[in-house]
């Protein structure tokens, strides 16, 4: 089974590309790591799966579909810093909404919303704080409150954007744990990460990449030092320079 | 009263969106379409005016999101260009309107500064029917408007009509200005809106709780502008309205517990307290310490020549421990008490042990960590505490051979 599929996906911003002809099958089942420097694209590679970036050319598919009619399936545990924690909520009000439906804008939430958000949130070791203003919580109690958000929505595929940078030990730990609980209940588990020291122990599957895909496959396979040299190296020259020409001179990915 | 209540309403949601300017920006440009309005019906039927007034005020949303979408253009650029072009239009009609000679024009021109005073009947129904429509959207959809306004990716991620919220949203404040206009003009339209939010933002971390005390900053000051030039005809209303939510504002800035100016400076002094008491108290125990025996009575001229204190902060020290009762007074001299000692013991154990976990963890020479641990050690909580002596595995000594002091 394939839980994501690109195929040739190209992405830009202002025509300018930051992701170049992205091609890869993942599998189920397993705990998948997308691996590269800052910047190379990671985040706009999720976002591209997810559908909140527009694609110049190329598509996914998720579970062999389109994404609308697997949403349900599908949860996306964005970047920690990509929202304002200032925000007037508490701990449950956010894992709540990991219980709105686009069926039912105007539903309440439920007595069974309720318990299921707080199994999530038991699940991340937060239960507690469930009364807690979000702008009390550190980092890594953030991150946890945003995973069990998004466990609260009972999906099969499930992508996180960093969820290991700038938390504590204690989070890390706790983030692994569930992420094998989770691959045992047979979910998949797709996760973006920056650092290379920690990766080989975290993922099954890897995906490499720098503005281009470097490699995909198991761990063993891929984690040989040629290929992370290429991902880690700096990004191709003549690439990226005919990045800033389409953008200077207005130029598209495909021509129309 | 209603319209302050029911701007204040929408204009929690676009503080949160961090949106202050737009609501700005809508006030400006729907100066034009009121205009237009008049020329076209001539009348001044307000339902007319707040068409068109809803449509230029769509009109200019639509445009300032055009114009960052496509150029490189910052928000904030693109709204002073379309709030001041608007505006402009809206000024040149306005005169050329008055040069028209028409005789229903008069009254007009209060659209810029408000005319609250001024409200028919058929105006308060009018109103009042737009202020429950805006109230009953924001009930509907209250947890969609609150989660597009934390994290709209994630609202579209699971498949919400984000665009359609959006819409709904960015309509509900459009309204929201076109009536809140009538009370307190274009000019001050803004301060409507956003002030009363931003003062009940620092009375709660509630989303709804924080609705309800804006939309009650909003109706007071309402009520309050609208008493104050009922019983003085000579006093504007609308400045006045926003002259009261401008107080409640800055007196939440002040009074707010926990986030007010003065909670702050409160636990400020507290924190000053607490380090001063602790300070004289740990001189008692290194002259005992030193002597061999904390039983012996301390003059204030010893405390002063064996540590940097000025006299009044001493002296200011002694009673506060005094009232604590972990100092004594005989004649002249101080005595340290048993609970005194205790307590002198733990700040002293909490200094040593964290100039252990600096010289250990962080690789510090033992010269280089007493400064460090004069500051932390008055804010090391018990838990840290526990975990200190762990780690370290209860040292006895510290980096300068001091004697870590255990209770016994
Ligand atoms: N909204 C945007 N507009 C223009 N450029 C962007 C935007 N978001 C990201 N980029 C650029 O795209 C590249 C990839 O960014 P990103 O996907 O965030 O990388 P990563 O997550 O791997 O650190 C970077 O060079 C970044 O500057
Ligand atoms: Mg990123």
């Amino acid at each position: 089974m394939i839980s994501i599929e690109t195929h040739n996906l190209t992405v830009s911003y202002n025509r300018r590309p930051v992701l170049w002809n992205i091609d890869f099958e993942l599998p189920t089942g397993k705990i998948i790591g997308i691996i590269g420097p800052n910047g190379s694209g990671k985040t706009t590679l999720l976002k591209a799966i997810m559908g909140l970036v527009p694609t110049s050319s190329g598509y996914v598919k998720i579970f062999d579909q389109d994404l609308n009619d697997v949403r349900s399936r599908v949860s996306y545990v964005p970047q920690r810093e990509s929202v304002d924690w200032d925000f007037p909520a508490s701990v449950m009000d956010i894992v709540l909404m990991g219980r709105y439906k686009k069926n039912n804008l105007f539903k309440r939430i439920s007595k069974a919303d309720r318990d299921i958000a707080a199994e999530a949130l038991e699940k991340v070791n937060m239960l507690e704080f469930s009364k807690r203003q979000i702008s009390q919580l550190s980092g890594g109690q953030q991150q946890r409150v945003f995973i069990a958000r998004s466990l609260a929505q009972g999906a099969d595929l499930y992508i996180m954007d960093e969820p290991f940078i700038g938390v504590d030990a204690a989070t890390e730990e706790a983030i692994l744990k569930l992420l094998s609980d989770m691959k045992k209940d047979g979910k998949t588990v797709v996760v973006v990460h920056h650092d290379l020291q920690t990766a080989k122990d975290f993922f099954d599957w890897i995906v490499l990449l720098n503005t281009r895909m470097v490699a995909a496959g198991p761990i063993e396979e891929i984690f040989n030092e040629t290929l992370l040299q290429e991902a880690y190296g700096g990004k191709l020259n003549v690439l990226s320079q005919v990045g800033d020409l389409m953008k200077e001179k207005a130029f598209d990915v495909r021509e129309s | 009263m209603i319209l302050g209540a029911s701007a204040a309403i929408v204009g929690c949601f676009s503080f949160l969106r961090k949106r202050a300017l737009v609501g700005d920006a809508i006030a400006h440009s729907i100066l034009p379409g009121v205009c237009l309005a008049f020329m076209v019906s001539g009348s001044k039927n307000p339902l007319y005016l707040i068409i068109g007034a809803f449509i230029t005020g769509w009109l200019s949303l639509l445009l300032i999101d055009a114009i960052t979408r496509t150029t490189k253009l910052k928000s904030d650029t693109a709204i002073g260009i379309i709030l001041s072009v608007f505006f402009g239009v809206g000024i040149l009609l306005l005169t050329s309107i008055q040069h028209s000679g028409n005789a229903s024009q008069a009254g007009l021109d209060k659209f810029l500064f408000g005319k609250a005073a001024s409200l028919t009947k058929d105006d308060v129904y009018i109103f009042g029917t737009i202020a429950l429509i805006l109230i009953a959207v924001v009930i509907l959809f209250y947890k969609e408007f609150k989660l597009i306004s934390f994290n709209p990716d994630y609202a579209k991620v699971i498949g919400l009509p984000v665009q359609f919220l959006e819409f709904m949203l960015a309509t509900i404040t459009v309204l929201a200005v076109a009536v809140g206009i009538q009370a307190v003009g274009v000019v001050l339209m803004a301060a409507l809106l956003i002030t009363p939010a931003s003062g009940a933002r620092f009375w709660t971390d509630k989303l709804s709780v924080m609705i309800l005390i804006a939309t009650a900053f909003g109706a007071i000051s309402g009520f309050l502008g609208s008493y104050i030039s009922y019983i003085a005809p000579s006093m504007p209303t609308g400045p006045w309205i926003v002259m009261c939510l401008s107080m409640l504002t800055i007196g939440s800035i002040w009074f707010a517990p926990r986030t007010g100016m003065l909670a702050k400076f409160r636990v400020q002094k507290e924190n000053q307290r607490k380090i001063l008491i602790e300070n004289v108290l740990k001189l008692f125990y290194h002259l005992g310490e030193k002597d061999g025996t904390f039983k012996k009575q301390r003059s204030t001229s010893v405390l002063l020549a064996s540590r940097d204190l000025r006299i009044k902060e001493l002296n200011r020290g002694l009673h506060l421990l005094k009232k604590e009762h972990w100092l004594r007074k005989k004649g002249d001299n101080w005595l340290i008490t048993q609970s005194g000692l205790n307590e002198a013991k733990r700040i002293i154990k909490l200094h040593r042990l964290w100039e252990m976990y600096l010289n250990q963890r962080l690789k510090l020479e033992p010269d280089h960590v007493h400064n460090d641990a004069e500051a932390i050690e008055h804010i090391i909580t018990p838990e840290l505490e526990k975990q200190l002596e762990k780690e370290l595995n209860y040292p006895t000594k510290d980096p300068h051979e001091s004697v870590i002091p255990y209770a016994e």
